[in-house]
């Protein structure tokens, strides 16, 4: 075990995977002699080359679309956004292409690239460069997403990305790079849990909180504090957006019988909205209260200095556990 | 080699201003620099290019018949188009990958096509048919552009491979505005990729004639990214299999990236949805019908001594032969089972995908004990 922040477990995902593999190749911009703009790529073009470190032109559907090709080849690559907000230009390679090629084919064409993207806010970011992208992926057919919220998950879902015979959106939360976990790099990918399913991040009874990425870590921390007045939250991490681990989700909802989803992203067609639904179709008869959704209001990605109004925080996650608990909350006496 | 282009060249009008070897009329012309490139291609290989073309042409022809009784439900023609397609096309190696659109039927006969591969996707029976790395050709790309893209990242895992294939990308004169080809030719220069650029500048993106793409000739871009470039008579053969050969063995010898214009025309309607009558002049399609791509080779070949009556007949019951090949590819088509649209999505597990195709195999299944009932 070592003591690693997330973008070092990163890197070390990707270094190893590069060691294993010859096939396996890392593109994007500013990724070769800087290490990517948050360092995650650090050191990897010094060990493995300009031919498999590839620092792009600055257009990213070139580079997803280049990637398409090269996995074309037999390569497995392992494409950077440099940020969430600059994934839209190369959205039709990734939805038309890179989701598609191995339906479209029979099953002919595999498509095993990775596609990480330094995520959404908290980091007093400009413009661009907070957004919570996932949803539009998820909704993709085709297209394995992640969320990963501490260093061990990332460095092992990485491993297992990279592995996938599937393109996989990788979402790394920028709020969480520097935050430091006991990492286990000697596990085997294969034998650790797959990355399909959720985990139990804390147990609990009283209410489900159901999240993802850097939100993990808030709703613990939610956690923590509702322990302080005698309420037990079951924190489940899902780590992955698609598929979704349901029997993992559904186990704890029949056990707690109480739902909060929270996410940084909108609320409209969000991931909650899918959450809430399906959570309502399996588990309805053991629902003791409305799922509540606290998540970022349907806004624009708000200026740096007001996203704690955006993002939901401890505060805003108990205030939901108390409404899913008929508790007075801030929407008692609120027609909904 | 890169062909001199007249700096005012209007793209549409100026459709002489090309790199050619035979004239419309079928008379060769002297150009060494082509000229070098099909030393080897002698009468018997003319004829080759020749029943190509025809083929080619009873297919799109059968495709469109096959439309109008509704047996597929749309098909793009390639008439007028048969010279690029086949002459660049036929200047790959097997082992070489090619990117071809939609409307590059020519290509995939080319590369090895069966009949099925014509028809199928068309009809709707899949979206495509072959096997890419079998044919050693993308599927037919649809997404305006996309491809040019695919085929540098392929040339690029050959750099990295040590190989010494060339991929060749197809697209058309619309597609050069879209910002996937721009990127190809930003990331093949930079990085020297084998890759060729065959643009067809047919003159028509359904209804916007090219000088909506571009004022000045679309072989003139290349330049601008580093990449030699050459405008050829796209309804000529013996042009296009020469600037493809030398273009190809550019990229092959590891000089990096080349591009082709071949200038030809659409004489059919964009798909068999369209109606042209609505935006361009009969006169103009009539003009284009006297540079047909098959008759100058025709007469090339009759000047030569070698059109006979025996030749002409064998390759009409070739073509009339593939055709009925083609026919009952689509007739005899037998439609997938309803479950198989579950097929392939993932090539790994999917708990989502297995629940839905689980309930919808019970629910079809609700039906037939219905019926049993």
């Amino acid at each position: 075990m070592v003591q690693l922040t997330m973008a070092k477990a990163i890197n070390e995902g990707l270094r190893r995977a590069m060691a294993d593999d010859p096939k396996v190749l890392v593109m994007g911009e500013d990724i070769g002699k800087l290490g990517g703009v948050f360092r995650v790529t650090d050191r990897l073009q010094e060990e493995f080359g300009a031919q498999r470190v590839i620092d792009t032109p600055l257009a990213e559907s070139g580079i997803v679309g280049t990637a398409v090709g090269l996995a074309l080849r037999g390569f497995r690559p392992v494409v950077e956004i440099q940020f969430d907000g600059f994934v839209y230009p190369a959205f039709d390679q990734i939805v038309c292409q890179v989701a598609k090629l191995h339906y479209r084919t029979r099953g002919n064409v595999r498509m095993p690239l990775t596609i990480r993207i330094p995520w959404a806010g908290g980091v007093g970011a400009a413009e661009h460069h907070s957004e919570s992208p996932e949803a539009y992926f998820v909704h993709t057919s085709g297209l394995r997403v992640v969320a990963v919220s501490n260093p061990q998950d990332a460095y092992v879902m990485l491993r297992q990305a990279i592995a996938s015979d599937d393109p996989v959106v990788y979402f790394e939360p920028k709020r969480l790079y520097h935050a430091k976990g006991e990492v286990e790099l000697d596990v085997d990918p294969a034998d650790a849990p797959p990355m399909g399913l959720a985990r139990v991040a804390r147990e609990g009874t009283d209410v489900t909180v159901l999240t993802y990425g850097a939100q993990v870590v808030t709703a613990l921390d939610a956690a923590s504090a509702a322990e302080e007045e005698g309420i037990s939250l079951e924190v489940i991490d899902l780590r992955s957006l698609s598929p979704v681990d349901y029997r993992t989700v559904a186990a704890s909802v029949r056990k707690t019988g109480r739902v909060v989803v929270t996410h940084e992203a909108a609320r409209e067609a969000g991931v909650g909205a899918e959450l809430v639904a399906s959570v309502t179709e399996r588990c309805f008869h053991y629902l003791e209260s409305p799922p509540a959704r606290v998540t970022g209001h349907d806004i624009p990605y708000p200026p740096a200095k007001l996203e704690k109004h955006h993002v939901p925080d401890l505060d805003r996650i108990l205030d939901a556990v108390d409404r899913v608990l008929d508790r007075p909350n801030s929407l008692t006496g609120v027609e909904l | 080699m890169v062909h001199t282009l007249n700096p005012t060249a209007d793209p549409v009008t100026d459709v002489d201003d090309v790199a050619r070897l035979l004239t419309p009329a079928g008379e060769r012309v002297a150009d060494p620099d082509l000229q070098q490139w099909i030393e080897d291609v002698d009468t018997a290989a003319i004829q080759r290019l020749y029943r190509d073309m025809v083929l080619l042409r009873r297919i799109d022809a059968e495709g469109v018949a096959l439309q109008r009784q509704g047996q597929v439900g749309l098909w793009p023609p390639c008439q007028g188009q048969e010279a690029t397609q086949i002459g660049t096309a036929r200047a790959l190696r097997a082992d070489d990958f090619a990117f071809p659109s939609y409307r590059e039927t020519g290509v995939v006969y080319a590369r090895g096509g069966k009949p099925s591969d014509y028809v199928l996707a068309w009809r709707g029976e899949g979206h495509s048919t072959y096997d890419p790395f079998e044919l050693h050709t993308a599927t037919q790309q649809i997404i305006i552009g996309a491809q040019s893209l695919h085929a540098v990242g392929y040339a690029m895992g050959v750099q990295r491979d040590g190989g010494d294939q060339v991929a060749a990308a197809y697209f058309g004169d619309g597609a050069t505005s879209q910002g996937d080809v721009n990127e190809a030719m930003v990331f093949a220069s930079s990085f020297g990729a084998p890759v060729v650029f065959v643009c067809t500048n047919n003159q028509w993106a359904i209804s916007e004639p090219v000088t909506v793409q571009a004022r000045f000739p679309i072989a003139g871009r290349a330049p601008g990214f580093g990449i030699p470039s050459m405008r050829v008579d796209g309804n000529d053969v013996l042009a296009c299999l020469a600037a493809m050969r030398w273009a190809v063995d550019h990229a092959r010898q590891g000089r990096g990236p080349a591009f082709l214009e071949a200038v030809t025309y659409r004489m059919g309607p964009h798909t068999t949805s369209d109606d042209p009558s609505r935006y361009r002049d009969k006169d103009e399609v009539d003009a284009w019908r006297r540079r047909d791509p098959i008759d100058r080779v025709e007469a090339l070949l009759r000047a030569e001594g070698a059109f006979d009556e025996d030749f002409a007949a064998q390759v009409a019951a070739d073509a009339d032969a593939l055709a009925a090949e083609v026919r009952e590819a689509a007739m005899g088509a037998v439609t997938r089972p309803a479950l198989s649209i579950f097929d392939a999505i993932y090539a790994e597990p999917h708990t989502g995908i297995d629940e839905q195709r689980a309930a919808y195999a019970a629910y079809l299944d609700g039906f037939a004990t219905e019926r049993e009932g």
